[in-house]
């Protein structure tokens, strides 16, 4: 299986401060690969990667067969990445509409489909559809978040910490909606301090540990790493 | 009464092209973060770019071509001329600071409103120059309402400038464009996240806000007739106060703000002495700034978790 997204050899820097370090990573095509690690190890540094939000100083981003490395964001997402940014990221003062609109950006034509099959994903949106994306609660706006990506119709989902600073019972209702978007063949690439969970779902995972990736190998493998356990399980 | 009216219309005249100003500052500063302090000279160099268009077809007093189309030509000329002027501007004096602390674009700001003004002042001279309305438009002709009467030249500069902000409104709100602009004055990163192309919403942005301050330029020469290399310092600073009284950054705040600010200078020229009438708008921005700093329509700064 040839991968849909691959970084090869990925070194980043922000100014002088190198945050990743040789990450080697890839997804495979309706793949579902979590990325953990604890604070500052470069888990959000290496989607903006992906995305060409940051640009490494070494190596290659390979998208679809397409080396990305030096490819505009827009041309990323034109060829099928999208991204839940970390805290969200909705545009507060623009109605629920408005942001799903915005996640078809780079699409012309009619989205009435898509617009339907994100409010069949979530129906509370339906309802909100004329509020401003601010005053929805946490939960609604992670939604919302995830509608976006889905507005651009992505073969490839980055998700970074989907969890955060959600109810337990919305948690799990998150992650229950990313096994949904990957039961209809999207590859994604999830990022998680929720290693238990991410664990849970994922078919493969990577362990990023300041700047590099130090372990990696099939979800159910990871679960059972005692190094990992004592780490990010707790247990 | 007859007077209170008239004051009345001055204000309004003088609130849509201080509302015109304060648009391109609060769009700007919207998106950038940045008080584009060369604001008030790019109006100049669109009411210099509709007074080359008049002298280019004949001058006021005889007009090769009907005065309707002249003055629409103005118009065209002054907003096309600031547009492409508030572009390179963009290009050259921004764009390379992008990333630098937000003091340094403050500075260059500054420079390019210098160099515009003493650019002017080189090509144009010091002196006055009049777009000589009266001697185009009879300014008998307009609205008599009773003792008030409104020329013909104000009814029309009132009314194109509403025209404008109706538009300006439109396109924010309606098209992809005003949606991608909304987005990136919020979040510019997650606005690019969804593939949009940050730097042309910029690009967009000081062109719109620049054919607005054009506009406003051709208006102010068409009902004041004195145009000069200076005109765009005061006028710069009184559309930076609008938009600071309208709340910076907010579109229907640079329109009330503006229109607040030509009401208070036309009454207080009017009531108590044209000699104040400065004295009292930037007391408005002063009382502003102490009472409620973030203006008419202002939201706080959004709190970042």
């Amino acid at each position: 299986m040839s991968a849909l997204l691959e970084l090869v050899d990925v070194d980043t820097f922000y100014g002088e401060i190198h945050i990743l370090q040789k990450v080697s990573l890839e997804v495979g095509p309706g793949e579902l690969v979590c990325l953990l690690g604890g604070n500052a190890s470069g888990k959000s540094t290496t989607l903006k990667t992906c995305l060409g939000i940051v640009r490494p100083a070494e190596g290659r981003v390979v998208f679809d067969g397409e080396d990305v490395t030096h490819a505009p964001t827009s041309h990323r997402i034109a060829r099928g990445m999208a991204i839940v940014p970390e805290n969200r990221r909705v545009f507060a003062p623009m109605t629920v509409l408005e942001n799903l609109e915005l996640g078809a950006y780079l699409r012309d034509g009619d989205l009435t489909e898509d617009f339907e099959r994100v409010f069949d994903l979530f129906p509370r949106l339906y309802e909100r559809r004329d509020q401003l994306a601010g005053t929805l609660s946490g939960g609604e706006q992670q939604m919302l978040a995830m509608g976006r990506a889905l507005m651009s119709r992505p073969r490839m989902l980055l998700m970074d910490e989907p969890s955060m600073g959600l109810a337990p019972v919305l948690v799990e209702q998150s992650f229950q909606i990313i096994s949904d978007v990957h039961a209809q063949g999207v590859g994604i690439l999830v990022v998680e301090q929720n290693a238990n969970m991410a664990l849970q779902i994922a078919d493969r995972g990577y362990v990023l540990q300041t700047g590099r990736i130090v372990l990696s190998g099939p979800a159910s493998e990871l679960a059972e790493d005692e190094d990992l356990k004592r780490a990010y399980l707790g247990r | 009464m007859e007077f209170f009216l008239q004051q009345l219309v001055n204000g309004l005249t003088l609130g849509g092209v201080y509302a015109l100003i304060a648009l391109g500052y609060s769009m700007v500063y919207g998106i950038l973060k940045l008080l584009n302090f060369a604001h008030g000279d790019v109006y100049m160099v669109g009411a210099f770019a509709g007074y080359a268009v008049l002298v280019a077809f004949g001058g006021p007093t005889d007009p090769r071509i009907p005065v309707v189309v002249l003055i629409f030509a103005m118009f065209l000329a002054g907003m096309a001329a600031s547009g492409i002027l508030g572009v390179v501007i963009e290009r050259f004096a921004y764009r390379p600071l992008r990333n630098a602390p937000r003091i340094a674009p403050l500075i260059s700001a500054v420079g390019v409103s210098f160099f515009l003004q003493n650019a002017a002042l080189l090509v144009a001279g010091a002196r006055f120059r009049s777009y000589g309305t009266a001697k185009m438009v009879d300014p008998s002709t307009g609205l008599q309402w009773g003792p008030l009467r409104i020329s013909i030249i104000r009814i029309v500069v009132i009314l194109s400038a509403v025209a404008l902000m109706v538009v300006l409104h439109l396109l924010v709100k309606r098209t992809k464009l005003g949606k991608a602009m909304r987005a990136t004055a919020y979040d510019r990163e997650a606005a690019a996240m969804m593939g949009i192309d940050v730097d042309r919403v910029i690009v967009a942005t000081f062109l719109i806000g620049s054919v607005l301050a054009g506009a406003a330029g051709v208006m102010v020469g068409l009902v004041f007739s004195r145009v000069f290399h200076f005109m765009g310092f005061i006028a710069g600073l009184k559309g930076f106060t609008a938009a600071v009284i309208g709340g910076i950054g907010s579109i229907p705040g640079a329109m009330m703000g503006g229109l607040l600010i030509g009401l208070a200078e036309a009454f207080s020229a009017g009531y108590i002495s044209s000699t104040f009438q400065n004295l009292i708008v930037f007391g408005l921005l002063i009382a502003f700034l102490l009472i409620r700093p973030r203006g008419i329509f202002g939201v706080p700064e959004p709190v970042k978790v």
